[in-house]
């Protein structure tokens, strides 16, 4: 878990995580949203189904991929959480959903 | 879109080479994948406050910010580069459109990232990089929450140690990986120390923070593992073990040769820093006539060196595009290149000295995952090299190791040196993965815009 440092910039937005509506500081990206969320992963692999955090926190390892305003497969810590913003962990592999767009 | 330069990378070789280029009288164009300039080193140092915990040095990296702000250089952040075709064209994504930029020149700066850190449990949620910890309290102002570890070494990791404790959230224990015999051969490389008196002296500085800070620091440290159920629970040592709720790892950072192995430039194994670079020449000059590699990404050698080799870039770009001749070009290069020296001149004590133990590179755990996208362990690529898969791109064929979304960036240095260790060759002859575009993942809506 990840906590704001006590004298930081009081700058707040909210974005929500899993249907539940979380506070983050302005420039936080969707990963450090899940993280403030209290969650420690953000994706249930693909082949294995194990748990996974962000591992990076830079585009490099592709561990944090999550859902993102309901685009799956975004690298969440690549995003800056904006305002409004819905952010959902990605469980094993992302499904296509026909028929849509 | 067109542009005489194309730069991609707004680290401080970036920033450095376009406000220099544009100085210049170059048509320059700055492509970043973040949205505010400054890299890894630098990020989001235009909303630090004076005071910031992460210490003058960060704060500093402000000027190259701004003078990049302020020149004519067109700067476009939150912008994906994912393919570049060899003559000059570069293609381009940002909020789901995809564009294509046709540069004269391009110079990739497109910087470094932590070497993996390859030991048992490292996948587990709790477990990041150094660097991430980082960049979380840059971006964020985050700080970890509960019991944090420190393990490895470098510079880096001891600059956190002192961040964390200056954000009111010290570490409880920084383990030091360094082998004994480091502190013996780096001994031999002391002809750097004198020049490098002010870059030491600060090292030195942090090495006492992190004690003042009583953060209890242990040497020599082996055999180390991340353990837990669903997430970190545990991490151990050979003779010791800690609760704890994160794991901060760091051997060390190696060239981010993504795009640059894509673009098939000609590369070596760097024996003394343990990592693939591409072959330069004293300007940047790859081996592609239209390329040029400035910063970490060509060889490590830290924030000061990147932002002056950007400027050395710049300036024989604007040479080879015919704004200054090569007498002025080289007047120009007289006093970077002195700073250069003078800059580099720490490391290669500090490559010697915080040299990764050869089990970072091979893991002696076969269990040990050694790609994370597709979970393919260490066993699994020693099996397949035993049944004659010949390098690492005939190896992912065997075992799907590398074909995951991270596209080997992580595995691919595990991958080369288990293979070597198995085969019984230099990595160098192993050779490494050739990563193909997409460089990053794109929609198939933002592919297919290309033709429209």
């Amino acid at each position: 878990m990840f906590r704001r440092r006590p004298d930081s910039n009081p700058a707040t937005i909210t974005v929500t995580v899993e249907g539940r509506t979380v506070p983050v500081p302005a420039g936080a990206s969707a990963a450090a949203a899940v993280l403030i969320a209290g969650f420690s992963s953000i994706r249930e692999t693909p082949v294995e189904g194990r748990e996974r955090g962000p591992y990076c926190m830079m585009g490099i390892c592709f561990d944090c991929l999550a859902e993102i305003d309901g685009v799956p497969n975004r690298q969440s810590c690549m995003v800056e959480a904006r305002p409004g913003m819905r952010i959902r962990r990605q469980i094993r592999a992302r499904q296509i959903e026909f028929g849509k767009g | 879109m067109t542009a005489a330069l194309a730069i991609v990378g707004a680290g401080p070789a970036g920033m450095a080479a376009a406000t220099l280029a544009a100085e210049l009288g170059i048509e320059t164009v700055l492509v970043d994948e973040q949205a505010a300039p400054g890299g890894q080193i630098y990020r989001a140092v235009e909303r630090a406050p004076p005071n910031s915990p992460l210490g003058p040095d960060y704060v500093a990296g402000r000027d190259l910010a701004t003078a990049l702000r302020g020149s004519r250089a067109e700067y476009r952040p939150n912008t994906t580069l994912w393919h570049i075709d060899p003559d000059g064209t570069l293609y381009l994504e940002s909020d789901g459109r995809t564009e294509t930029l046709m540069a004269q020149r391009i110079l990739l700066a497109t910087g470094a990232f932590e070497r993996p850190v390859p030991i048992p449990g490292w996948t587990l949620p709790g477990v990041m990089g150094a660097g991430a910890a980082q960049i979380l309290l840059k971006s964020a102002d985050l700080v970890p929450e509960g019991r944090a570890i420190l393990a490895g070494q470098g510079p880096l990791l001891y600059l956190l140690a002192a961040q964390l404790a200056s954000a009111g959230a010290p570490p409880v224990a920084l383990l030091e990986t360094t082998p004994i015999e480091n502190y013996l051969a780096a001994a031999q490389q002391l002809d750097g120390l004198w020049p490098g008196r002010q870059m030491l002296s600060k090292g030195c500085g942090l090495i006492f923070a992190v004690r003042r800070a009583g953060i209890s620091v242990l040497r020599g440290v082996r055999g180390l593992r991340a353990i837990g159920g669903r997430s970190l629970e545990r991490v151990a040592w050979d003779g010791g073990e800690l609760a704890a709720d994160h794991l901060f790892l760091h051997e060390g950072i190696i060239p981010n040769v993504q795009v640059s192995l894509a673009l098939q430039l000609r590369h070596d194994w760097d024996e003394s820093q343990l990592c693939w670079r591409p072959a330069l020449d004293p300007w940047g000059q790859t081996s592609l006539p239209n390329i040029a590699i400035a910063g970490d990404g060509g060889g490590i050698a830290g924030a000061e060196v990147a932002a002056l080799s950007g400027r050395l870039a710049a300036l024989d770009a604007a040479a080879k595009l015919g704004h200054i001749g090569e007498a002025e070009r080289d007047r120009r290069a007289e006093p970077i290149r002195a700073a250069l020296d003078r800059a580099r001149a720490l490391r290669p004590f500090l490559d010697r000295l915080y040299r990764p133990a050869p089990s970072v590179l091979v893991p002696g755990d076969d269990e040990v995952i050694a790609c994370r996208c597709e979970e393919v362990s260490v066993g699994r690529i020693r099996r397949a090299a035993r049944l004659g898969a010949p390098g690492p791109n005939q190896l992912k064929a065997f075992t799907r190791c590398g074909m995951g979304p991270c596209q080997g960036r992580i595995c691919g240095p595990i991958v080369s040196a288990v293979m070597a260790d198995v085969l019984g060759k230099p990595i160098a002859e192993i050779g490494t993965y050739r990563p193909r575009a997409p460089f990053k993942p794109i929609t198939v809506g933002a592919l297919a815009e290309l033709d429209g």
